[in-house]
């Protein structure tokens, strides 16, 4: 068998394999990726499991250890059931951005399964996060583990020392603002991961050190009361603020230090997610386009025979598929699909453009070097700014977009742009904007805190086209912000005309102490 | 490039997140699973399954966009037929068109997913146990169970033990310099080889002597001695009785319905359920009555028809032939559950009053009596309930023994109902069978 392989340069046969085939797979990748297409990816750690493993890695978002929290249960339940009915299939595989970067793949996948799955995500995530300008800036693939190993374990002391149901209450809060608790803006540069276990550690043996109860006694001078007191009381406290958690866990006055550090573990993962709710189309597109690539030179070079690839694009076409507006199966425009075609289309404007190309895309149109101007596309896009510089008019009309808006006003709905020459513009402008987090999540601020007074905070939500926040979500979330707080919460929607469109409020009513 | 094969590694890593989750959801899961009791086929009284409860609960609020209202805009992929300025009618539901609107599947009323058995059962049966369950369990010490412990000096020949004996024999052999057998042989060769060769005589002498020698130490030194001996020990065991034996009473003479064997069905069979908890073995034995008792399987049990007058204690005396028959009552703990129309005839009453009290009540560990009603029979408990034939006896011992009484009239009182019967009671019983 070995004999027959090497002579007919194959790397497997049939859909049975085992480690060492993982290895000649990898390493045959390798060639094509790193060799022919330039990739750099992260050294990768191939880790093989189960189904259920593989239903416990969904539930905690993917990584390989998190902390405890019901969610999570529930997270599992849910999987478990639809994949125990049928109603959902599982993924092939899971890649996490580390370094080394971890890839698993399930047991049951097929020889070409495998090797599709160690192209896409070995390859193919594996450089767009080590090379994508937000991945770069916001996470730190080094310390990923280590945190998430010591967040596990400071939550799991927790609670031990605070009960199960009091560090609950603090997560539960947490989880509740966590889209809301990331910087947006770098502002300095983050301390890296590792450094903050130490950090945590050192601040309160600090504390302790410096703890004098003579202090406690010392008169203190009346405060003299600036003319500006308004601004001067929003620059001390930052304000306005958008990280909410942020704000909560350096200026609640009534959180103990355990608390804190809860929400800023849950705000510090969450600001590791950051990136990657930014860059789904293109992270799964440069995916999907190398392991395409990989898999078609290694049928051209011989390495796989004709059934392995057909089996290839059988999974590959599904993958890709994107159902019409009308399709029962439609949910969305499927990133796989689009951030393939994109990248597809960007290769044949390099290599073979159009008149329209040139127009539309001067920089790389005819540049040749497709590989080279993907790669530089990958390391410095965002999802936003990729589909507004490189959806063309060609991908819009393969995939027949078109722009719908829904007026409350109106009786119907208007269609506004189509795929024609007027409508390239709008429809790209439109679509960029709706994978514009800044855009898709509403914008909540805390404006002001009546410190003088009653230490009433107040927040705002910028309404933008009329939309106003869920009702009864808003109402759940800002009662935690209060129970957060300490204190009554005021949340205010507001447009930028001065509009209000509506008003919630909340008083603690289980305060963390 | 490393490769780990994580497929051994424990499972289970959700666990203890499934736990917080059930715990959270405890009252809803509970009120779920008991709801779905009612709508199960009795043979799945008891296996896990897929349970669904209110989202509100476990919901996770986050501050995200109204679905309606304001000035919304979508690209949409697919577009066959429209043009710049069409009009499309707005969507009923406002799902499934929004790009948004149905990704996250966020807008379920119901969360469903699948409990295991185990944690159906536990929240099924919750709060509920076996009426006297210890005292039984502590008299029936007398049974023993027998097992191998150890080896012992002294025994029954067939409790020999070969192995053990042996090796005794071989270290005091070896200890002893007991000479082998391959060693007396091989000087008996040479002494032999010697005298046929004619070989020097001090020599020949020499080996003679300590052939001598062996032969007389082998003598001495036996090949087994008594000390050697081993027999394989047994220990007694007292064995808690893990058996119990259900009697399942039914009268199926005319006047009983297909609605009320149906009542008597699913009390009996969440009895089952609840006694294969406990025990190891549950046996159920199926007697049914008309004006005379047989013992039945269980399709006969509850389907056949069978006509004829209604003597319950006819029902009794077989019950008490079988256990005399077949369940020493020092074996087997003994649970009854009788369902009826409470109709008997009267004459009958003294008899079956005098059967329980005598004989069945002192070997049971309890003996519970349904009686079923039909389902349209008035609906105001007030208006003073028809007490039946059977019922005003049975009132007259319920006070001290372990016999319970209900009404069952509709198919949601049964658990209820069951509830109440084997409730756990706040204090006694549970805390002797510690």
């Amino acid at each position: 068998m070995m004999t027959a392989l090497t002579e007919s340069k194959l790397l497997y046969k049939g859909p049975d394999w085992d480690f060492d085939l993982i290895r000649r797979v990898h390493e045959a990748c390798g060639e094509i990726g790193v060799g022919e297409m330039g990739l750099d990816p992260y050294p990768n750690q191939i880790e093989v499991i189960t189904v259920e493993q593989m239903l416990d890695a969904y539930a905690s978002t993917g990584m390989p250890l998190f902390y405890r929290h019901w969610s999570f249960g529930k997270e599992f339940a849910r999987n478990e059931a639809l994949y125990r009915k049928g109603y959902q299939g599982l993924a092939y595989e899971i890649v996490i951005n580390s370094n080394p970067c971890i890839v698993y793949i399930m047991e049951e996948n097929s020889a070409t399964m495998q090797t599709l799955v160690i192209a896409h995500a070995g390859y193919g995530h594996s450089h767009f996060f080590k090379n994508n300008y937000l991945f770069k800036q916001w996470t730190d693939a080094d310390g990923i583990l280590d945190y998430l190993e010591f967040a596990r374990g400071y939550i799991a002391k927790c609670e031990d020392r605070y009960g199960q149901e009091e560090v609950e209450r603090v997560l539960d809060a947490a989880h509740a603002l966590q889209s809301h608790g990331v910087h947006r803006f770098p502002r300095k540069r983050m301390a890296d991961l590792r450094s903050e276990q130490k950090r945590e550690e050192e601040r309160r043996r600090h504390g302790e050190q410096l703890f004098n109860d003579l202090w406690r006694t010392v008169p203190v001078g009346k405060r003299k009361r600036d003319k500006d007191d308004d601004a001067r009381r929003k620059a001390l406290l930052g304000l306005p603020e958008e990280n909410l958690l942020y704000f909560l866990e350096k200026t609640a006055p009534r959180l103990a230090p355990w608390q804190r550090e809860i929400l800023r573990v849950v705000r510090l993962i969450n600001q590791y997610f950051y990136p990657q709710r930014q860059t789904k189309v293109m992270n799964e597109g440069c995916a999907t386009y190398v392991h395409h690539r990989i898999m078609n030179r290694l049928h051209e070079k011989g390495q796989i025979d004709d059934g392995a690839f057909l089996e290839f694009i059988h999974s590959h076409t599904s993958v890709v598929m994107q159902p019409g507006f009308d399709d029962r199966r439609f949910g969305g425009i499927n990133p796989y699909a689009l951030g393939f075609a994109m990248c597809c289309d960007i290769e044949r404007v390099c290599n073979d453009p159009t008149d329209e190309d040139r127009e539309w895309m001067p920089d790389i149109a005819g540049r040749g070097d497709a590989y080279g101007a993907l790669r530089d596309i990958w390391a410095n896009y965002r999802d936003e700014s990729f589909i507004s510089q490189y959806l063309s008019p060609r991908v819009i009309r393969e995939f027949g977009l078109f722009r719908v808006v829904d007026d409350e006003e109106q009786e119907e709905m208007n269609v506004a742009a189509i795929h024609d020459e007027r409508g390239y513009r709008k429809i790209r402008r439109a679509l960029s904007k709706h994978y514009d987090i800044a855009y898709r999540d509403p914008d909540i601020q805390i404006v002001d805190v009546d410190l003088a007074g009653d230490r009433k905070l107040i927040l705002q939500h910028r309404v933008l086209d009329g939309i106003t926040l869920e009702e009864s979500d808003a109402e759940k979330v800002l009662q935690h912000v209060a129970d957060l707080w300490g204190y009554d919460v005021k949340l205010v929607e507001q447009d930028d005309n001065g509009t209000l469109h509506a008003e919630h409020s909340a008083s603690p009513r289980r305060p963390f102490m | 490039m490393h490769i780990i094969d994580r497929r051994l590694n424990p499972g289970g890593k959700s666990f203890a997140n499934r736990q917080r989750f059930l715990r959270r959801a405890r009252a809803q899961v509970r009120k779920a699973v008991r709801e779905a009791s009612s709508t199960r086929s009795i043979k799945d009284a008891g296996k896990g399954g897929e349970v669904s409860i209110p989202t509100g609960g476990v919901h996770e609020p986050v501050m995200r966009r109204a679905r309606e209202g304001g000035v919304r805009d979508y690209v949409l992929p697919g577009n066959k037929k429209y043009i710049e300025g069409d009009a499309i009618p707005r969507p009923q539901q406002g799902g499934g068109q929004g790009s948004q609107a149905s990704d996250s599947g966020e807008g379920e009323d119901e969360f469903r997913f699948a409990l295991s058995d185990e944690e159906y059962l536990d929240l099924y049966l919750e709060d509920l146990e076996l009426p006297d369950l210890a005292k039984r369990q502590v008299a029936g010490a007398k049974s023993v169970q027998w097992r191998q412990a150890g080896y012992s000096v002294s025994g029954p020949p067939s409790r020999l033990s070969v192995p053990r004996t042996l090796r005794h024999s071989m270290s005091r052999r070896i200890a002893l310099k007991r000479p082998k057998a391959e060693e007396i042989a091989a000087l008996r060769a040479e002494i032999e080889k010697l005298e046929r060769e004619g070989g020097r005589f001090d020599e020949l002498q020499k080996l003679r002597a300590e052939l001598e020698q062996h032969l007389a130490r082998a003598k001495r030194i036996p090949y087994i001695d008594p000390v050697d001996v081993r027999y394989r020990r047994l220990e007694s065991n007292p064995k808690p009785i893990a058996k119990a034996v259900m009697f399942c009473l039914m009268d199926v003479s005319g006047s009983m319905n297909e609605h009320m064997k149906d009542l008597a069905k699913r009390f009996y069979s969440l009895l089952y359920l609840f006694l294969n908890r406990r025990y190891e073995h549950v046996d159920v034995v199926f007697i049914r009555h008309t004006h005379e008792a047989s013992e039945v399987d269980e399709q006969t049990f509850f389907y056949s028809r069978e006509t004829g007058g209604t003597v319950v204690s006819t029902a009794l005396f077989k019950m008490a032939e079988i256990v005399r028959e077949r369940y020493p009552v020092d074996q087997w703990n003994i649970y009854a559950a009788q369902a009826s129309d409470g109709d008997n005839t009267s004459s009958d009453n003294a008899v079956v009053l005098a059967q329980l009290k005598d004989v069945i009540l002192p070997i049971c560990q309890y003996y519970a009596y349904v009686e079923v009603g039909m389902d349209d029979e008035d609906d105001h408990p007030g208006a003073g309930e028809p007490s039946t034939n059977l019922w005003r006896a049975y009132r007259r011992i319920a006070a001290d023994a372990p016999f319970a009484m209900r009404k069952v009239r509709h198919r949601r009182d049964i658990y209820p109902v069951f509830r109440e019967l084997f409730a756990k009671r706040p204090e006694g019983v549970a805390a002797e069978s510690a």
